[in-house]
């Protein structure tokens, strides 16, 4: 509420509807939006690419991590990877994979990349910090690797996964619709901001932009609800 | 087979914890280590269990099979009793048979069996703890102080316990009680005394 009361108040303040809408106007669009043709078609395009590219880099970045935990030749050598990830600027990536693949795919290779960094290295820092004491007992007691997945690991990563799942999620959407702005694949939300840009329409801009954040919002809270739920699930056997 | 350890030597970053010490564990025995703090009494116990590489000398004739009551409790905190001692006994143990072993160290099933034993005290953890060491399947067992944290008849119950469910077996306790070593029946070892 204190955030929509920030936004009516600038635009008051602005009074120019090309420069900012009214949250007023922007629900209004927002509703118009619904009842277009091709919006779902919109929705699903983008939806379907960043959470594919999010999913696949949240697979990846946990069993680089596995494996990095594991052989220290495998974390030295992906280092300079994971840190060229990190530094190199989105445009960049999307530049170049504009020249190497096709604009449809884009979404999820960007998503994908913004993500793997991010999970790789909160769960390699889980994985290193394990406790070593009860690694020692599932040593000493013959535990096999399954168990030792179920019993050990499993709940020490918890808070790794969950705080990486929460922070890439925003992280992946935001990278994801820049790349879709940049590369205009067709059907797209990104090509939606771009012809809003084009045609200068501030509301379908705004509406847009709200969309986006509603659903990286309510994905969030969906998925990190049904993590804890998995988890919950894995932990508590019956007697 | 009985465990001969022979002029074991470890040293810490210069400190000499074990200096060429040597004694025979006898075999399907209780035998009781007794000494004072920073002796290296535990570091004797890791070696015999191979966490650790003596810096000399040799131990032949552990068994391949081990279980062990280490000083911390080491158990799974987001799972329940049951649950840390199935995760190291074999599929042909039931719940009943777990469950039973935990009443009678003192545990209530009633009350106690759904939490997880991050939730339990520091004794409940420790009981814990020795039915998940005696359950497990083993040829020689470690207990380095198992009655740790436990008082009164709580005490004398897991003193019981192990004493009904280890006999036959290649037992090696350390303590620094001597009443511990007497309510074991145990033979008594205490090279640093």
């Amino acid at each position: 509420m204190f955030a929509l009361l920030v936004w009516q108040i600038g635009a008051t303040i602005v009074n120019r509807s090309f420069l900012i809408a009214t949250p007023a106007a922007v629900v209004q669009r927002l509703f118009g939006l619904c009842t277009e043709a091709g919006f779902f078609g919109t929705l699903g395009f983008s939806f379907a690419r960043i959470v594919s590219g999010y999913l696949l880099a949240l697979a990846a970045g946990s069993l680089l991590a596995v494996v990095a935990g594991r052989f220290h030749t495998v974390e030295v050598m992906l280092w300079p990877f994971i840190q060229t990830i990190k530094s190199v600027p989105v445009a960049s990536f999307i530049i170049l994979c504009l020249i190497w693949l096709n604009s449809r795919n884009l979404s999820v290779f960007i998503s994908f990349l913004m993500v793997l960094p991010i999970v790789y290295t909160n769960m390699l820092q889980g994985i290193k910090s394990t406790d070593k004491k009860l690694l020692e007992m599932a040593t000493l007691f013959r535990v096999n690797w399954l168990k030792r997945i179920e019993f050990i690991y499993l709940p020490h990563l918890k808070p790794f996964l969950m705080s990486a799942c929460s922070v890439s999620i925003g992280l992946s959407w935001k990278a994801g619709i820049a790349a879709e702005v940049i590369g205009i694949p067709d059907g797209s939300i990104g090509e939606m901001l771009y012809e809003s840009k084009v045609y200068y329409s501030m509301v379908d801009l705004f509406a847009w932009t709200v969309l986006i954040v509603i659903i990286s919002v309510v994905f969030e809270k969906l998925f990190v609800y049904l993590l804890r739920k998995l988890f919950e699930l894995l932990q508590t056997p019956r007697v | 087979m009985d465990i001969h350890i022979k002029d074991i030597t470890k040293s810490f970053g210069g400190n000499l914890v074990l200096d060429r010490l040597n004694m025979t564990i006898p075999e399907k025995e209780r035998t009781c280590i007794m000494g004072p703090s920073g002796c290296g009494k535990t570091t004797l116990l890791n070696i015999l269990m191979g966490f650790l590489q003596p810096d000399g000398g040799r131990v032949d004739g552990v068994p391949r099979l081990k279980s062990a009551v280490f000083q911390e409790d080491r158990l799974c905190e987001d799972f329940n009793a049951v649950s840390n001692v199935r995760l190291v006994c074999g599929k042909k143990t039931s719940n009943r048979q777990i469950l039973s072993h935990l009443e009678s160290i003192g545990l209530s099933i009633k009350d106690d069996m759904a939490k997880p034993v991050g939730e339990f005290s520091g004794g409940m953890k420790r009981r814990v703890a020795i039915v998940r060491a005696i359950m497990a399947q083993s040829e020689v067992l470690f207990l380095d102080e198992p009655f740790k944290g436990l008082d009164g008849d709580t005490k004398k119950t897991a003193i019981d316990y192990v004493k009904r469910h280890t006999g036959g077996k290649t037992v090696i306790v350390v303590t620094h009680d001597p009443e511990e070593v007497k309510a074991l029946e145990a033979n008594l070892f205490a090279p640093w005394s």
